[in-house]
């Protein structure tokens, strides 16, 4: 990699995380931490797909459960590698969302937003209902930490630095990708498909390739969050948590990777500050992804950049640029 | 569309002109693989060629713009002529996110062929700004600089002197010429005739997706199918 750039964001980035890691009391703060650090893997690779492919995944959760029981099942249950069983669960998520990209993308419109609700569903359901091998209802317990080497990644400190370092490689190989050939070419086709596809751009094994990329974070993800709690139930993959996915995408800002860790920050801490409001989660969640699209369409960060901008014109007497 | 053979000398300047409605840009879709014909072959390069998706045409070396100007309103004045690169390079999405040595190599020549492509159409002062934020006629140069980039052996021209003024106009026309002495063949459908006249070799004539004449401008201006398609049959020459 290039090292022109270990004394920016990067480094910043990796200094904040060991700052933390250092001086943070107790494991409630290290497990929040880890939980935000899980749901930002997600979201970036949302982000990817709905930010700068254009597309919508409303069943972000089904990859997210896929990674997170392959890695269980085949650790918990057959004793496998849980290395290995994390690359068997993203072999699953990319090729499911092959065999879901490649008719639903074929279509123009929003099919693939159609399939996805479609197969988080149907996922979900599944999940509940073979019991024999997910546990049904009730979840999968017993699932073994990862270890790195003789490190047993079992407290949520270790686990915290290892989450982060994981989420700080995906977020340089992220911005890469958007900066490369074919982010360019991403782009352009969330701009004018039509003109993209006039300069060569594949425009379909494009958007397949993104929805796969997206699905494969999520499966990451998912296996990294079993392997945190050492339990997990079909509750945590609902369509419910697809839609607080893409309102974290929403609210970090479309198209904006360090947006996905706003996004993910924010709105993983919120209903840890609102306890008391736990039975309205579902509509506070829902008010919040209105007032953010009213308001705030661009997201929490460029929305207050636009609004200190705004303020600042009529502070100097002058007309909005359009 | 009825009945329409046409053919492309390489290396000319030839243009389609034609009433609204005349069929000019379906003859564009289908070129480019946008529209399929249900009759007919479309041969490019020794090549049959209608059929392909959009992007597989392009890859061939067809370059288009479109009449109500494409551009990636969300990118740079640069960015919009790299993506013109997009044909000739290579990087994937594996590429793309590990930045290989062979990757960064490849992106400053994407750069460079890119800032070429600028410099032609003399947008290269205005790289960085956003392309949205051009006028009308830089907007139209841009679309051309971006084809000009991915190195077209045809470039197709759909009305680049729509909304333009004289002087932007006269651009355009410099930019056509500058074209064709690279040796990229031009194929230009326009309204207005007086840019038609001055730098097309040959003209095709299109009324109600039929060919009624084909020629040099010259001849095209007496022809008197033509003059009755622009201005009705009881018009007196």
């Amino acid at each position: 990699m290039n090292p022109g750039w270990l004394f920016n964001r990067w480094s910043l980035f990796a200094a904040a995380v060991l700052v933390l890691a250092a001086s943070l009391q107790g494991d409630y703060y290290f497990s929040l931490l880890n939980f935000i650090g899980i749901h930002a893997l997600l979201v970036v690779g949302l982000n990817l797909l709905m930010g700068y492919g254009g597309q919508i995944s409303l069943g972000h959760a089904a990859f997210f459960g896929l990674g997170a029981y392959t890695s269980a099942i085949l650790t918990a249950t057959y004793g496998v590698n849980p290395w290995l069983a994390l690359v068997a669960g993203l072999l699953l998520s990319g090729s499911t969302a092959f065999l879901l990209g490649v008719p639903a993308l074929k279509l123009r419109g929003y099919y693939l937003a159609m399939a996805t609700l479609g197969f988080g569903i149907i996922v979900y359901i599944v999940l509940n209902e073979a019991q024999a091998l997910t546990g049904g209802p009730s979840g999968l317990a017993g699932i073994p930490s990862l270890a790195l080497g003789p490190v047993l990644l079992n407290t949520p400190r270790r686990l915290y630095l290892f989450i982060w370092t994981t989420l700080g490689v995906v977020l340089a190989l992220s911005a890469n990708l958007v900066d490369s050939r074919l982010g360019r070419a991403l782009r352009a086709l969330h701009d004018s498909e039509a003109a993209a596809q006039s300069l060569a751009v594949d425009t379909f094994a494009l958007k397949l390739k993104v929805f796969i990329w997206s699905a494969l974070y999520a499966s990451l993800a998912g296996s990294l969050y079993a392997h945190t709690l050492n339990f997990i139930a079909p509750s945590s993959f609902t369509f419910m948590f697809s839609i607080k996915l893409v309102t974290m995408v929403l609210l970090g800002g479309m198209a904006s990777i360090w947006g996905s860790l706003l996004g993910a920050g924010v709105l993983t801490v919120l209903p840890e500050l609102l306890t008391a409001f736990h039975d309205y989660e579902v509509v506070i969640f829902g008010a919040i992804l209105m007032a953010v699209m009213i308001f705030l369409p661009r997201g929490l960060i460029r929305g207050l950049l636009d609004l200190w901008e705004f303020r600042r014109y009529k502070r100097e007497g002058g007309s909005i640029p359009v | 569309m009825e009945d329409v053979s046409l053919s492309v000398r390489p290396g000319a300047i030839q243009a389609i002109i034609g009433p609204n409605g005349a069929g000019k840009t379906t003859l564009f879709h289908l070129v480019t693989g946008f529209l399929t014909p249900q009759a007919g072959r479309i041969v490019f390069a020794g090549q049959e060629i209608q059929g392909r998706p959009p992007h597989a045409i392009a890859a061939l070396g067809i370059a288009r713009t479109f009449q109500l100007v494409q551009l990636f309103d969300h990118m740079t004045v640069l960015e919009n002529a790299m993506v013109g690169r997009h044909r000739l390079s290579r990087a994937g999405l594996l590429s793309g996110a590990l930045r290989f040595p062979w990757t960064r190599t490849e992106e400053k020549a994407i750069r460079e062929e890119a800032l070429e492509a600028l410099e032609f159409v003399g947008l290269a002062d205005r790289a960085q700004q956003p392309a949205a934020a051009l006028p009308l006629g830089l907007k139209r140069l841009l679309e051309i600089a971006r084809g000009y980039a991915s190195r077209p052996t045809l470039l197709l021209l759909d009305e680049p002197a729509s909304g333009l003024d004289a002087g932007e106009t006269d651009r355009l026309r410099e930019m056509i010429l500058a074209l064709r002495e690279q040796g990229i063949t031009v194929l230009l459908v326009e309204h207005d005739m007086a840019l038609t006249m001055e730098v097309a070799e040959e003209i095709a004539v299109l009324n109600y997706g039929r060919l009624i004449a084909e020629g040099p401008p010259r001849a095209i201006q007496k022809h008197p199918e033509v003059i009755a398609a622009y201005l009705g049959t009881d018009w007196q020459a």
